[in-house]
């Protein structure tokens, strides 16, 4: 019966073929995410250059807001400078948090940012984030954090608000610093 | 259209009236509790446009769905009275019909169709971004709710205000027991008001179906929904996705008030919130004794902790440890604070620092630590907790 | 070598030497190869299954007669649900139909056995383990997986249980007996045809079967990819679902629903070929629109892995998936529509007589058609807002699953009961059987429609008191509903057992196909040189 071991040679391929499909569906969500926005994923670094070549857009003034929550167990404090800004599209805006490490450890923080509506996370360009990096703090100490960012001029016109949260996550082990 | 719509309403309002007799004679044979309102047999109309449209689409979907099934199943009974083999009927041998099987599909694809568009049009009208009067920050929590005013210093938890003698059938139940809690949301009417919708530990749904507003509170990323409210009234609601153990014990409540009196209410709770403030300082220079200490401590463990901790403090073995005889409850008293001020990450147990006042917060661990043959003898008090939370001393 | 001798492989007859059975107990039934004893291995255990899911659903059935907390605590209520859930499509369903494979594909397309007779052994005797280990977890400390049969992270990885690593394994061994089924049944259709037996001579049941089975080896592994991303992230410190690795617990829906939602026709395609086969038969006519029933078949297949995204429209989801995945949604009742049409059809003039199997066949038709209108209210992403984790799909997919798909299984057994025991099944016990359960499912499940719509949500083991009447009718309708698959119990325990009638090679006057053409019960080995096909 060669012709059915073949078949089920070919029928195994398919199954370890869809295992690894699976998890390629890993690689393949952030892809979709980044194309549509899903879930208020921002795509990563923005090169600076790409805002100089847009020019600003002085008619429109779009609202940005900034929340913050810390994951539940975690003593942090992080608070935006001011909770809104009022910005023109295509046009650098720098921004401040300020991170308090409330606790007795040394601590690592992790930004995840996430940007509602879904479909404007595309277009909230952020060229420096703490969210890149990870916030080492140790206890006790207070740290500002920068944020620059530019709102892309291609924005959707129904969109007049974005709004950006930042949720903080204490990293496992602590990292030795630098 | 309009003459579908008129179909459509006058079949609703006959299907109400079809309810209301089911109704009452449903109520004959089961009536355990007196207290039961009547349960509505439809969806919601609601009370914002959007929910209307809701409604609306599905009340046509679902007439559309009952007049396809009536003519699929008046066929086949047609066939089953009259096409049976004891009524001398032959069998026919034909098994295909081109022409038919084309026409039985093209026909659904325009029902479809005509579907479609309604759905869409509302579809669209839900997914409005446009600018919003107020911004209310949702966040789900196992197992209660967390509202912030954005841009006011406005925020407090919501809890599930039925107690647990009457879950555990010891009291009589209220009227509105499971959905009630102790401090609803409070929105205006007629302004856009925008949520937004996060979770601090699994996945929960924040869901007001008078709102037509169901939207999934996902950890680490935030979510957007609007409604904009016609009536003033009490709106409840419950968490509609599975998020652990009292997922059926995390309601939601909204009290929609008219703008004046909703913007009266914010600017006193902002004084309440500036008050308590002030009275926190207060509370630093008190000192209570172990009787007022154990009798608070006692209420608000039952309210807050009972549930998880159980009542008797010996938990769910496997699930939620016991406090009865535990390290944590009976050794170091600054640990004990720590954990409850602050929660544990990666476990049920929560942060209750922003949810109890720093006088319930040292009762509460005061109770834990004597209750229950654990006698450490400690009096906790106020000036306590607030040093651990202020990093003193540790 | 073919035998004419009634030998009966369910009953416990007199070994016949001439069949070349296996002798003792043990050497029969553990070591068996032949696709028949295999078969009957599945149904069995598949039935054991059920009446175990079964169990569990009347728990939940009975904390939720009445408002209140009154016989388990919320904890082991979640237990309860999610058991039930991953017991019923694991356990019951599924093997049900792979027994009904594997007894019925080879007879009807006139091959000697399965194509890989070792390998289905093992894929029925994983079985028994992993449900064993999957029970287990119950009774140790901190309890079963609670996380519902979906197990969404973070529920299932952060905050699940210590046994969830057991739950894992579990679901593992149950993906592989799944897949190796799948494999076998494939391998089979395509090379073990008797000559003359082309594909589109092929009965329905084997259609649908063989493409139920491309399904399962497409899907199935996927369930295992997400599972062991489960794992990894509760123990092994990977965050593919954890914000703060930069993972995300929506991902985790989108890998479970792509599985999942075709897995929803994995347990639904195998039923239509199970109803192509019965309506004909006992309208005396053949099955109209056969073709138009293997390309409605196959585009419902494809069609399910473009729609799994209707299950998470309330995640949070740009408008454009959104209209994406409900118009998707929407075409499938096109080829689903299509199959109701036919078998309408296929009884339109016939000579109709109503024995048990077509009693079900029927209630199955009009009860699936329901399941699949709430279905396409759901497909509405707009008013699915309002419906979606309410009582409204749980009375959606009980209709699909349990008037659907275990209808369909019961017709089934009652088909092919006199071809398996060589008996007739006792007519009067199998319409009270009918009757009751009929009454009983609707009673069970029609009321969960009007609790989802007032606003009942699923999942939670106690309610507010305007749920409560309702709730009483449901509770009633679900013990009455437990009770009545006992008589089924009886009935199936009667014919193995060899009592009642004796059955006729082919007890159905209208029955067409080669399995009517051997004696019945069917003799241990079938089709040994092949048969003539006309």
């Amino acid at each position: 019966m060669a012709s059915s071991r073949r078949l089920v040679g070919g029928l195994c391929l398919v199954v370890v073929g869809m295992f690894g499909f699976g998890f390629a569906l890993v690689p393949l969500y952030q892809v979709f995410c980044d194309l549509t926005g899903l879930n208020g994923k921002t795509s990563n670094i923005v090169n600076a250059q790409a805002q100089s070549s847009q020019g600003v857009d002085l008619e429109r003034i779009v609202t940005v807001e900034f929340v913050t929550y810390i994951s539940k167990g975690m003593q942090w404090q992080l608070t935006p400078k001011v909770e809104q800004l009022k910005v023109h599209p295509g046009q650098m805006y720098e921004m401040e948090f300020i991170a308090t490490n409330l606790s007795a450890k040394d601590q690592v923080g992790q930004a995840v940012p996430s940007v509602s509506p879904g479909q404007g996370a595309n277009y909230l360009n952020k060229t420096e984030c703490f969210c890149f990096n990870q916030q080492p703090l140790a206890a006790g100490e207070t740290a500002t954090l920068p944020l620059r960012f530019f709102v892309d001029t291609e924005l959707p016109k129904n969109i007049s608000t974005l709004t950006l949260s930042y949720t903080l996550y204490e990293l496992p082990q602590p990292q030795q610093k630098g | 259209m309009s003459q579908l719509e008129r179909s459509v309403i006058t079949i609703s309002s006959l299907i109400r009236s079809v309810h209301k007799c089911g109704y009452l004679v449903l109520m004959m044979g089961f009536s355990n509790s007196a207290l039961a309102k009547s349960m509505p047999f439809n969806l919601t109309e609601g009370v914002t446009d959007v929910s209307q449209q809701v409604y609306d689409l599905h009340m046509t979907i679902f007439i559309i769905c009952c007049v396809i099934g009536l003519v699929v199943f008046a066929a086949m009974f047609w066939a089953i009275f009259n096409h049976r083999k004891d009524k001398g009927a032959q069998a026919a041998q034909f098994h295909e019909n081109t022409k038919v099987e084309i026409i039985w599909t093209a026909i659904p694809f325009v029902i479809l169709i005509g579907m479609a568009i309604p759905a869409t049009k509302t579809l669209i009208a839900m997914e409005d971004p446009s600018d919003a009067d107020l911004t209310i920050q949702v966040t789900g929590s196992q197992w209660k709710w967390h509202y912030k005013y954005f841009g006011h210093d406005v925020e407090y938890y919501s809890l599930l205000a039925s107690r647990q003698d009457q879950i555990h059938n010891q009291k009589q139940k209220r009227e509105n027991y499971l959905l009630e809690v102790d401090y609803p949301l409070v929105l205006p009417v007629g302004q856009k008001v925008r949520f937004l919708v996060t979770s601090e530990d699994v996945i929960h749904s924040w869901w007001v179906p008078a709102f037509a507003v169901k939207k999934d509170a996902n950890p680490g990323f935030i979510n957007e929904a609007w409604t904009r409210i016609n009536e003033p009234g009490i709106y409840r609601g419950q968490c509609a996705e599975l998020c652990g153990k009292d997922h059926g014990f995390m309601p939601i409540v909204v009290i929609a008030k008219p703008v004046d009196e909703f913007e009266t209410w914010l600017a006193e709770q902002e004084q309440k919130a500036v008050a308590a403030k002030a009275e926190e300082q207060a509370m630093l220079a008190m000192s209570m004794d172990m009787d007022e200490m154990m009798q608070l401590g006692e209420q608000v463990y039952n309210k807050h902790c009972a549930a998880c901790h159980q009542a008797n403090g010996e938990g769910l073995a496997g699930v939620f440890p016991a406090l009865k005889g535990s390290q944590i409850a009976t050794q170091d008293i600054l640990g004990h604070i720590n954990i409850v001020v602050h929660g544990k990450s990666g476990t049920a147990m929560q942060a209750f620092g922003k949810q109890l006042t720093l006088k319930e917060l040292a009762a509460v661990i005061g109770y834990e630590r004597n209750a229950w043959d654990n006698n450490t003898g400690d009096v906790i008090q106020p000036a306590q907790v607030k040093a651990v939370m202020q990093q003193k001393d540790l | 070598m073919s035998t004419g001798s009634a030998s009966n492989p369910l009953a416990s007859g007199v070994d016949d030497h001439h069949n070349h059975k296996p002798n003792g107990f043990f050497a029969r039934w553990v070591f068996t190869t032949n696709h028949k004893d295999i078969g009957s291995l599945y149904l069995l255990f598949s039935f054991a299954m059920f009446l175990t899911g079964g169990a569990m659903a009347m728990v939940i059935r009975a904390e939720l007669f009445q408002p209140g907390l009154q016989l388990v605590e919320p904890n082991f209520f979640n237990q309860m649900t999610t058991v039930h859930g991953l017991i019923m499509v694991f356990g019951a369903v599924m093997p049900a139909f792979v027994g009904l494979a594997n007894w019925m594909i080879p007879v009807m397309i006139g091959a000697p056995d399965m194509a890989l007779p070792r390998m289905n052994n093992w894929s029925f005797w994983i079985l028994p383990f992993a449900f064993s280990l999957m029970l287990m977890t119950l009774f140790m400390e901190g309890g079963g997986p609670n996380f519902g049969w979906t197990f969404y992270a973070p529920l299932s990885t952060k905050y699940s249980p210590d046994s969830t690593a057991l739950f894992v394994f579990a679901v593992h061994l149950m993906g592989i007996s799944s897949i190796m089924g799948a494999i076998n049944v494939i391998v089979t259709i395509v090379n073990l045809r008797a000559p003359g037996m082309t594909m589109m001579k092929l009965p329905l049941f084997v259609w649908t079967w063989l493409i139920t089975a491309f399904l399962l080896i497409a899907v199935m592994p996927v369930l295992a990819g997400a599972v062991t991303m489960v794992l990894t992230d509760k123990y092994f410190g990977t965050s593919f679902f954890d914000a703060a690795g930069g993972g995300d617990p929506v991902m985790f829906q989108h890998i479970f629903w792509f599985f999942g939602h075709p897995e929803v026709y994995i347990m639904i395609l195998p039923s239509f070929g199970i109803i192509s086969a019965i309506v004909p038969t006992f309208s005396r006519k053949p099955l109209f629109g056969y073709a138009s029933m293997v390309y409605a078949t196959a585009s419902i297949a494809g069609l399910s892995f473009l729609v799994w995204a209707h299950h998470m429209f309330t995640t949070g989801m740009p408008v454009a998936a959104e209209l994406f995945f409900m118009y998707c949604t929407m075409l499938i009742s096109i080829p689903t529509g299509v199959k109701v049409f036919n078998w309408v059809a296929t009884m339109w003039r016939g000579s109709l007589t109503f024995e048990v199997p077509m009693l079900f066949a029927i209630a199955f038709i009009v009860l699936f058609t329901i399941g699949g209108f709430s279905g396409l209210m759901l497909a509405i992403t707009p008013v699915d807002f309002q419906y979606h984790d309410t009582y409204f799909v749980v009375a959606h997919f009980h209709y699909v699953l349990v008037s659907g798909a275990i209808f369909s299984i019961m017709a089934a057994s009652y088909y092919w009961l006199p071809k398996w025991t060589g008996y007739m099944y006792d007519d009067y016990l199998a319409k009270w059987h009918f009757w009751c359960s009929l009454i009983s499912v609707n009673v069970l499940f029609f009321p969960m429609h009007f609790l989802g719509l007032a606003g009942m949500p699923r999942r939670i083991p106690d309610y507010a008191l305007q749920f409560a009447n309702v709730n009483a009718v449901v509770s009633l309708g679900g013990f009455a509903f437990g009770l009545s698959q006992l008589i089924f119990l009886v009935v199936v325990i009667k014919c193995m057992r060899g009592k009642g009638e004796r059955a006729a090679a082919k007890p159905w006057e209208g029955a067409e196909g080669l399995e009517w053409e051997m004696p019945s019960p069917a003799p241990y080995h079938t089709h040994t040189t092949p048969p003539e096909i006309k």
